[in-house]
């Protein structure tokens, strides 16, 4: 654990005594699920992002990378899911390392289950965990409090309800492949449609025994915006400016030393830092 | 008392347009109602063409416009080279996340084209670092909710630079002219592949 900065708690802690309201983060007001077949298991999501009533991303990704074959969906306080799954994921990648084994989704679980017990539900993440490893297949909720679940299908946030409602009315033993990868499908649209804190399209990741992992970012999108037939474009010299500076390449050399490399290409595409 | 958020007032936004981005924001400062200056500019500049503006708490803005100078500067003696915005955007979110549990009262927006790839970027974050990748245009601020209406609006996909300076005024322009906490002056950046224009917008005083 990296650890956290508490310098500025007791200056917001003393606003908060005489009445100011705490920051509202992006939440993801979410659906969603997961589901195990014979052969491997698939993860869900919508992706929806909202502050308040306000919808922050429509596109937003909440399907996170643990190991090649663990995946995390996420729901709750967006930050809080986007770094507790980047700080396992890299325990589990050392893990894995020095016992030179693949990661266990049980491991990845109880690491994620002590991780939000010691911050008490203060680290607002709510997760389905799910892959495949030398056990099984296995497949997991992880509350904020650090209580677990195992089960054949779970779902999860404010649009739990609705796709649970899918699960329990459609859901049957041994599906395959493609049966389960429908059933997500239907259990995030019936939270999608049902759920104001969800929306857009739907992401799904199948995670299945000999085969590489496939992560289908927005498998299916039923709410696609109609092309706007006209456009509100200003005509050239609309907006009133008192004065511009232009800052050229020219002037940067002043300051910074710009140099155009010659010769290969692709030698920067190659590297990924900046990707 | 107010939310943090809202004492000072201001407002930001971004867009992404062909080859181009842009930034903008209004340039008030005040106490609730009182206004304090009117020329409180929110864009600091971190690379040559690496932009962040802060919106928030001013004495937040202030703090942490210092607190990335600083980590750039070390990043660029270390590195010999420029940020990226991919990467401020990451080291905004990390050092954000890091205030967890005692955050800064601000939201940030990036804006920038990446050298290396030479292609336009821009992202949004919450205060505890939660980042927005939008393909489209970032708001932040307490006219925020204005600023989602007229970007919806007005925003369309590869506008040219000179299109995109246009539309980018006018639906900053058009919400802070309906928010009380912002306004007074705009200034905005519109971001080339090798050539930055910096524009001060006249804008109402009321």
């Amino acid at each position: 654990m990296p650890g956290f900065d508490f310098s500025n708690f007791n200056r917001n802690s003393a606003l908060h005594a005489r009445g100011v309201p705490l920051p509202k983060a992006t939440s993801t007001g979410t659906t969603i699920v997961g589901c195990v077949y014979d052969n491997g298991v698939v993860i869900a999501a919508d992706t929806r992002a909202t502050s308040g009533p306000i919808v922050a991303d429509k596109n937003c990704e909440k399907l996170h990378y643990i190991a090649p074959k663990i995946w995390c969906a996420g729901a709750g306080t967006a930050a809080d899911t986007e770094f507790t799954t980047a700080l396992i994921s890299s325990n589990v990648e050392l893990h894995s390392l020095s016992t030179g084994r693949d990661p266990r989704v049980i491991t990845c679980m109880t690491m994620l289950k002590q991780h939000l017990f010691r911050y008490q539900g203060h680290i607002g993440a709510y997760l389905v965990v799910a892959g495949v490893d030398p056990t099984g297949v296995g497949l997991y909720t992880v509350h904020a409090h650090g209580s677990t679940d195992k089960l054949p299908y779970v779902t999860m946030g404010s649009g739990s309800l609705a796709a649970m409602s899918v699960f329990e009315s459609t859901w049957q033993p041994d599906l395959d492949k493609q049966g389960a990868i429908t059933l997500c499908a239907e259990a995030i649209k019936a939270g999608i449609f049902n759920d104001l804190g969800s929306g857009s399209n739907v992401d799904i990741c199948v995670i299945e025994n000999d085969k590489p992992t496939q992560l289908m970012r927005n498998y299916e999108k039923p709410n696609e915006r109609g092309t706007k037939e006209r456009n509100y474009r200003f005509p050239r010299g609309t907006t009133a400016w008192l004065n511009q500076k232009i800052i050229s390449k020219e002037d940067m050399k002043k300051y910074v030393t710009i140099e155009t490399l010659s010769g290969d290409d692709n030698l920067a595409e190659k590297m990924e830092v900046d990707s | 008392m107010g939310s943090p958020f809202d004492i000072n007032g201001g407002a930001c936004v971004a867009m992404v347009g062909k080859d181009c981005v842009a930034i903008a924001c209004d340039l008030r400062l005040g106490m609730q109602a009182l206004t304090v200056s009117n020329n409180f500019p929110k864009i600091f500049n971190y690379a040559p063409s690496t932009y962040l503006g802060l919106t928030g708490l001013a004495t937040d803005v202030n703090t942490v416009s210092d607190l990335f100078r600083y980590k750039v500067n070390m990043y660029r003696l270390r590195e010999e080279r420029n940020i990226a915005p991919q990467t401020l955007a990451n080291l905004v979110s990390s050092s954000l996340y890091e205030k967890r549990f005692g955050p800064f009262f601000i939201s940030p927006v990036i804006a920038g084209i990446n050298q290396t790839t030479g292609k336009p970027f821009i992202c949004g974050f919450d205060s505890i670092g939660c980042i927005d990748l939008a393909k489209d245009f970032i708001v932040s601020g307490t006219a925020s909710e204005q600023l989602f209406g007229t970007c919806e609006g007005l925003w369309e996909p590869d506008l040219s630079p000179e299109d995109l300076f246009e539309t980018i005024s006018q639906a900053l322009l058009a919400a802070v002219d309906r928010d009380a906490l912002s306004g007074w002056g705009a200034q905005v950046y519109i971001i080339e592949k090798d050539k930055v224009t910096q524009r001060l917008l006249k804008g109402r005083q009321d």
